[in-house]
Parts: C-alpha cells; sequence; structure tokens
C-alpha cells in the first residue's frame, strides 16, 4: 500500500449502488481490462473513456451500497482508479475494496469539498486529505488494523499465498 | 451478550465477543452464486487446491436459470467443473432457484449456524435465528481454503415492531416502511435484532422478507429469535442438531426503533432508491401512475404466499393490453406448489408470463428487462437506477398484491381496493 497518493477527482453523489458502479448486464464477463470499461456506466456512459490513470473517486455516503458484487471493485481498479474517498462506504463494498487492494478511504465532508478535476493528496499515514487547489486539509478515518494489514500486504491474495505456503 | 454475538463467540472459540472486536469465525455454510466465477479464479490464485469441506459449500445456479447467453453458460461450465472436481455434496443447477429460498428448503439453514454466502441478501437466513452475511468473490474464495472468515462483531441495533397488520397489507409494507425511516445507511455494518409480537407470530416467509431487506439499510446480517413455525420447518427438512442462541435478559441494544404496524398503510418504494418510501395510496391520489410492467418474484417477492397473493386479485380477471405481468417464482418447491395450489393458472389465465425459478429481471440479467422510459412495479428489492434494465426505465417498490391490483389498472393501485 502506498501511503501517498495524489490524483485527480472524479466526484459522484449518495448511495452510488453497485449496480451503477457495474451495470448487472456485464456480469457475466471475466476479463478485468474489459470489466474496467464499463465502470460507473449506470451514472454517466462515458466516465470509463475519460477517467485519468491514478484518479481518485470522491463519493458521498453510502458508496457501493446494494449487491456484492466484486465486478465493482475489480472495474474501478481497471478504470484506473487509486482510491475511493466518500463520507461513508457500504461494508461489503468496503471490504472487496480492501481485499482487492484499492484502498476505501472514509472522509467525512469530502463531496461537498473538492471539485471535480482538482487534486487531492492522501496521506494514508497521516489520516488527511488536501485538496490542492484550495490548501483545504480535510482528516480521514482510520482504516482499522484489520484493513491496514491486507492493504499492506497488497490485498487480500498475496497474504494467503504466504499463509499456504505459496510463492 | 446478544444472541449474534453469542454465534460469533461460539464459532470463534471464544467465550465472550462484544461489537468492535475482530474475530475469526468458522463458516457453517458458503454457497457461491453463479454470478462470481471470479470465486474459482481467485482460489487458485491464492494457491487453492481442495475446498475445506465438501459437505458444506454448494454452487446455486440462479442468476442466469437457464443461461441466456454463451458467456454465462461457459462461466456455469467452469463452475460445474470445479463442483465436480471437488466432489461438492451439494449442487444446485439450473433447475432450482434463488439461493436464499433453496437452501433452507434443502435444509442446509438451521438456527445458530454463520452462513456466508456471494450475494448480499445472505442477511434472509436471520429469518432462522442464523447469521447470514453477504461478501464478495475474493473473501469466499478465502472461506473454501480455510473454512473461516474474519469479521468485525457487528454492534446490534433492535427494530421493535408491534401490532397485527390490516388486510391488504403484507411483510413487505412492514419492511419498506422501516427502511423509509432508518434509510439506506441508517445500518452499515451492523445487525438488526427484528423484535416484537408482530415478529413472534409472523410465519417462515413473512420473517425471511423482513430478513432479506435488511441489507438495503446496509445491515452486515439480521436476526429474528426463532419461533415455533421456524424450528418446525427446520426439523422437517433437516435431522442435524443445531443450537437456538438467545439474548441475555437486560442486553443493551446500540440503538433501538419501535414501530406499531397496526396503523400501516401499504408502501411503495418510488424511483430510484429503496429509501424513498411513501405510502402507497397518497402517491396514487396524487397522481395517475403508468405502468408498463408488473414483477413478481425473487428473494424477497416471489414465494407461494406471494404468489398466492397476486392470484387471488387476479384469479378471473385480465391485465390490459400493452401491459405485462411477469411471475418468476423463488424456487422450484414453490413452483411446484404454486402449480399445485393452481395459482399459476390463475395468473397465466390472467396475463401472466411465468418463467423458470430463479433471480429472473430482478438484476436486470434476463426475463423481464425494462427499456428506456418504461415503468416497473416489482415485488423484489433493489430499484436502482438500471437495475432491471435501461437506467432510463423506473422501478416501484411494492408488495406482490400492490403489483397485482396496479398491473390489473395499468397504474399504481392500493391493493385493498381489489380484495
Amino acid at each position: 500500500m502506498r501511503e501517498e497518493l495524489e490524483g485527480k477527482v472524479m466526484v459522484v453523489g449518495d448511495n452510488v449502488d453497485t449496480d451503477q458502479i457495474y451495470p448487472g448486464c456485464y456480469l457475466a464477463l471475466t476479463d478485468p481490462k474489459e470489466i474496467g470499461k464499463h465502470c460507473l456506466e449506470g451514472v454517466d456512459k462515458a466516465i470509463a473513456g475519460q477517467f485519468p490513470a491514478g484518479g481518485i473517486i470522491v463519493a458521498g455516503r453510502n458508496f457501493g451500497c446494494g449487491s456484492s458484487r466484486e465486478h465493482a471493485v475489480i472495474a474501478l481498479i481497471n478504470m484506473g482508479a487509486a482510491a475511493v474517498l466518500a463520507d461513508s462506504f457500504a461494508r461489503i463494498f468496503f471490504r472487496n475494496a480492501v481485499n482487492l487492494g484499492l484502498p476505501p478511504v472514509i472522509c467525512r465532508g469530502i463531496s461537498r469539498r473538492a471539485k471535480p478535476g482538482q487534486t487531492v493528496r492522501l496521506d494514508l499515514k497521516n489520516g488527511t486529505v488536501s485538496i490542492l487547489e484550495t490548501g483545504e486539509v480535510l482528516p480521514c478515518e482510520p482504516l482499522g488494523d484489520q484493513a491496514v494489514k491486507i492493504l499492506e500486504a497488497g490485498g487480500i491474495k498475496p497474504l494467503m499465498r504466504a499463509r499456504f505456503g505459496k510463492k | 451478550m446478544h444472541a449474534v454475538e453469542k454465534i460469533f463467540a461460539r464459532h470463534s472459540g471464544r467465550r465472550e465477543v462484544s461489537a468492535g472486536e475482530i474475530v475469526t469465525a468458522r463458516v457453517d455454510f458458503a454457497e457461491i452464486n453463479d454470478l462470481y466465477l471470479q470465486t474459482i479464479y481467485s482460489f487458485y490464485e491464492m494457491g487453492g487446491e481442495k475446498v475445506w469441506d465438501r459437505e458444506k459449500c454448494a454452487f446455486v445456479f440462479d442468476h442466469y436459470a437457464p443461461t441466456p447467453d454463451v458467456r454465462s453458460a461457459g462461466n456455469h461450465r467452469q463452475m460445474r467443473e470445479f463442483a465436480r472436481k471437488n466432489q461438492l455434496k451439494y449442487h444446485f443447477d439450473t433447475n432450482c432457484g434463488v439461493c436464499h429460498q433453496v437452501m433452507p428448503e434443502a435444509g442446509l439453514i438451521r438456527p445458530g449456524m454463520i452462513v456466508v454466502a456471494t450475494d448480499s441478501h445472505t442477511t434472509t437466513h436471520g429469518a432462522f435465528g442464523a447469521v447470514g452475511t453477504g461478501c464478495g468473490a475474493t473473501d469466499m474464495a478465502a472461506v473454501l481454503m480455510t473454512g473461516e472468515m474474519w469479521f468485525r462483531v457487528p454492534e446490534v441495533i433492535e427494530v421493535r415492531l408491534e401490532g397485527e397488520t390490516k388486510k391488504g397489507v403484507y411483510p413487505k409494507d412492514v419492511i419498506l416502511a422501516v427502511l423509509g425511516k432508518i434509510r439506506a445507511d441508517g445500518a452499515v455494518y451492523k445487525a438488526i435484532d427484528f423484535t416484537g409480537s408482530y415478529v413472534e407470530g409472523l410465519n417462515v416467509a413473512g420473517r425471511m422478507v423482513i430478513c432479506n431487506m435488511a441489507v438495503e439499510m446496509g445491515a452486515k446480517t439480521a436476526y429474528m429469535q426463532p419461533n415455533q413455525e421456524v424450528l418446525s420447518y427446520v426439523n422437517a427438512r433437516c435431522s442435524c442438531p443445531y443450537e437456538v442462541e438467545t439474548t441475555d435478559p437486560g442486553y443493551v441494544y446500540g440503538e433501538r426503533y419501535l414501530f406499531d404496524v397496526s396503523a400501516l398503510e401499504p408502501q411503495l418504494a418510488c424511483p430510484s432508491s429503496v429509501e424513498n418510501v411513501r405510502p402507497l395510496p397518497e402517491v396514487a391520489a396524487e397522481k395517475e401512475v403508468r405502468v408498463d410492467q408488473g414483477y413478481i418474484g425473487s428473494c424477497t417477492g416471489g414465494r407461494e404466499e406471494d404468489l398466492a397473493a397476486a392470484a387471488a386479485i387476479l384469479k378471473g380477471k385480465h391485465i390490459p393490453p400493452y401491459t405485462r405481468l411477469v411471475v418468476v417464482p423463488a424456487s422450484r418447491e414453490v413452483m411446484l406448489a404454486a402449480m399445485e395450489k393452481g395459482y399459476l393458472k390463475d395468473l397465466m389465465e390472467a396475463g401472466a408470463t411465468v418463467a423458470t425459478p430463479g433471480c429472473g429481471a430482478c438484476l436486470g440479467a434476463h426475463e423481464g428487462i425494462l427499456a428506456p422510459g418504461e415503468v416497473c412495479i416489482s415485488s423484489t428489492n433493489r430499484n436502482f437506477p438500471g437495475r432491471m434494465g435501461s437506467t432510463e426505465a423506473q422501478i416501484y417498490l411494492a408488495s406482490p398484491a400492490a403489483v397485482a391490483a396496479s398491473i390489473l389498472n395499468g397504474r399504481i393501485t392500493d391493493p385493498r381496493t381489489c380484495l
């Protein structure tokens, strides 16, 4: 896990559910690159094609609510997202993001402060988010020891491989 | 301790646990549905060879039952191969139904269990006094390798439901009313314990409807203390021993909500959020809401009781021209019962299209997809934009009776006017 991330912001609203992040009609797809092309289609079909590599999603409350589909996280990662900052997350999405190494960071108020196209710097060690254009610094909630352990390993897959004695 | 905490304690080899603690708990049953071929990919990526226990995990092919395209057929093929290779004792192919209905019917859900499944609506099993929770594909792959999963022990909130509902008001209306109050994120990470005289008197199907939609408030799991109906249902299907946990007297809930259901009217979740709940008669009186499709089905609204309620309204009548009613029984057992009791005949004679048991159009996979500009009233659990097809379609959620009454009139209608 990188402790500092910097990226352009894309802002979405409250209760963006996993059907909007990854519509049900694509659930039979299994190629991650292909999955990434449909990311956030339920919000706007143009998003995935324009998303900057290493960009950061900023969301309102309850991001990732609804279905348990891990495709939502696979889509975000393969669209190029480096992290998601939200006022709050739905729980299965949070777990899926941690498991696949995409930091889901709770930063209350961020959805009203950050504007599309601005650049934010996320400092996971000190628990802060800075909006570079305005100089504003917001605190974020600690991820929790368990999530940090998994994220630091690069997701649950390397952890499990190590546990089962695989390289 | 709360019964939910006792279940987590028992499964993690602890005498006590409390909210916020991280525990590693033994999983009693792991179920994978057919959206998640990724589970097998992750299993092998993580070095998995054989599942931890061939009698404690199963695939349920419900979202693509039967397969609508080459891709999903290929996914099923790979899952069948994995199941065969691991000699899984239980396997539910495309002839079975929705996982959350099929699992209890097969006698695989008992009080006191921890059940994980790759589906958010696994909270349904709270109806049986079990801890059921949804997870993603890679989390599931880790369970298949180890038989355990890490959990943050949830805070428990009490939703007390008192009184008896009036005629024409169903468990679906009750849970929609609760959702409208607690909102879509009001229970994130928490367990919801549904208590009160209404729950104590509720049948198995009604309990499943309410626990099913707990996840729409963000809940990790739902719980209801098993009543005699639950125990009879379980005992008729399973001979394994089980432990019914009970909450200690004086347990202090994190939050408490009280609902008197006796004055409740039919409810409606309006587009496009599950928390956008209003009394149905109020919406119907305000404006005429034309409907193109009625949909009765899913792990929320496709049980025998649901089909019976719809058939009672539609028997001897016919839906208007240029509308359609799609009926998807939740399982083969439900479909057989509905056939024997004549509900399917009544519904088909009224103009319904009956499809194979499974998830159907609830998640926009097949069997009743909506076009842009169309309006659907549905007995399912989600009305998110694009959930049942086009993002420009609108979905209203209501009880199966309200769906039947509405499609009969071609506009959203209070079911009590048709009883």
